[in-house]
């Protein structure tokens, strides 16, 4: 199918969705919950969320070079910074598995070794953009910053655990020589690059600014009253950018990145969100799983919720994204903020068929371990966040 | 002439080796893509991004999905 087709295809569902007459269908069940919840995610999620936030991700995945991060990986790199690197470059360098499974094996084996190369494997999935930014947005800031925070935090500690814990392994184990890095020129120097993407990233801010509640005051306030202003002229910065310095070809680059960006995790997202409704209906809603199941298993902010939250997401597999309706639908039926916490930290980085080679590459002593620590230390965040949003 | 397309099985892998294979249409050569997904090749290869294309054992491009037009002038300089 041409890219064409499939864009019109794209909008006429969108569309479909955005427009569904809901109302009129007779029946109340969890199907219409299914339809209500994809509608409600068209209308307040697709245009101002989820498009700009593509177009972010598709300008990283063009516009940073992946080359210069990588080398911070290498076998020579020092420690603390490949740590430090790994913790965080999940957001520039990988949005799906993909990306993350063959840069793990690579740090592992040819490159910084078993701490840094397990950094990366655990921030990788849980820090990319989108994640972060989508999260945020259905599920609040507060789960969003707490999965950033605490994804940027158990990357550094798990790996350096793995580390401690096969020292003896990794000092005999000698890095099978070093790996390549493509060469690639810079097109525009640093700062414009910035200015870029500062631009890109306030729009989406700004334009996502939460109606403040009746309890906030001053500045909150004040940036909602004035929100639509501030985004135009982040607007106009990023369009006088992308007339001066940007190149014709490179913007075609931006926006065919983009779109694969939409086309690879939309119609997974899609599906999420209908699977979402239909169990778990909507906010006051009931689907299929009657709400006094959730909140026995994983309501309130006890031991076993935490550990069942990280134990379940470690071994489900969530596509990109789908994660986050998913629990919007556990936390509507009743599901604790702590508990939440945990399936977040525990789930995308985790899954039976990445457990699965990972274990191809590490082995299976190793695995578990790993495993086991994202596990322990995902439940005991959940516990710990659960008492501090109370 | 040895053509490879290095990945792990994601859309983007998949639409090099597309490409691979409409360049090689057109020169008009019939030679095999041949698709590696073990991640223990991969990095054997010295390969960090994927997808990446090996020409005759020579990475010729790593995390980019090289256009038809690059792709064919890649396999003419060989």
């Amino acid at each position: 199918m041409k890219n064409s087709s499939k864009f019109l295809i794209s909008i006429a569902v969108f569309l479909g969705f955005y427009y569904l007459p809901i109302e009129l269908l007779p029946f109340r069940n969890p199907i219409f919950e299914a339809l209500a919840l994809a509608k409600w995610y068209a209308r307040e999620h697709v245009l101002l969320c989820l498009v700009p936030a593509f177009f972010i991700a598709g300008a990283i995945s063009v516009f940073i070079s992946q080359a210069a991060i990588i080398k911070y990986f290498g076998a020579k790199a020092k420690k603390i910074l490949a740590y430090t690197v790994a913790s965080v470059s999940g957001s520039i360098l990988a949005v799906c598995s993909c990306t993350v499974l063959p840069l793990f094996s690579g740090i592992y084996k040819r490159g910084a070794g078993l701490g840094p190369a397990i950094a990366f494997l655990y921030s990788g999935p849980a820090i990319n953009v989108l994640a972060i930014i989508f999260t945020a947005r259905v599920l609040g800031w507060q789960l969003g910053f707490a999965r950033a925070a605490g994804a940027v935090i158990f990357s550094i500690v798990i790996g350096f655990l793995m580390h401690l814990i096969f020292l003896k392994e990794e000092r005999e184990r000698h890095a099978q020589g070093n790996f390549a890095v493509p060469e690639e020129e810079p097109s525009r120097p640093l700062w414009k690059n910035a200015i870029y993407f500062s631009s890109t990233i306030g729009i989406l801010i700004f334009a996502n600014w939460a109606k403040p509640g009746a309890s906030d005051s001053g500045l909150w306030v004040k940036i909602y009253q004035f929100k639509w202003f501030i985004t135009a002229i982040f607007g106009i910065v990023l369009a006088l950018v992308l007339i001066s310095w940007f190149k014709k070809d490179e913007l075609k680059k931006w926006i065919t990145s983009s779109w694969e960006f939409a086309l690879q995790i939309l119609p997974l997202l899609l599906l999420g969100v209908l699977v979402a409704g239909l169990l778990l209906g909507r906010v006051g809603h009931e689907g299929i799983i009657p709400s006094r199941f959730v909140e026995k298993l994983v309501g309130g902010n006890s031991l076993f919720a935490n550990f069942f939250a990280s134990i379940f997401g470690a071994f489900m597999y969530f596509a990109t994204l789908t994660e986050v309706p998913i629990l919007k639908g556990l936390i509507g039926a009743g599901m604790g903020k702590g508990p939440a916490l945990a399936l977040l930290l525990a789930g995308p980085a985790l899954s039976l068929p990445n457990m699965l080679v990972i274990r191809s590459v590490i082995g299976i002593k190793k695995t578990v371990v790993y495993v086991a620590l994202v596990v322990i230390m995902a439940a005991i965040s959940g516990i710990i966040f659960g008492i501090l949003v109370k | 002439m040895k053509i490879q397309v290095y990945g792990k099985g994601c859309p983007k892998c998949h639409d090099l080796t597309h490409n691979v294979q409409e360049a090689l249409k057109e020169i008009g050569k019939e030679d095999k893509v041949e698709h590696v997904a073990d991640i223990n090749k991969i990095t054997e290869k010295g390969i960090m991004l994927t997808p990446a294309l090996v020409i005759d054992d020579e990475i010729v491009s790593e995390g980019r999905i090289l256009s038809v037009d690059d792709i064919k002038k890649a396999i003419m300089d060989k």
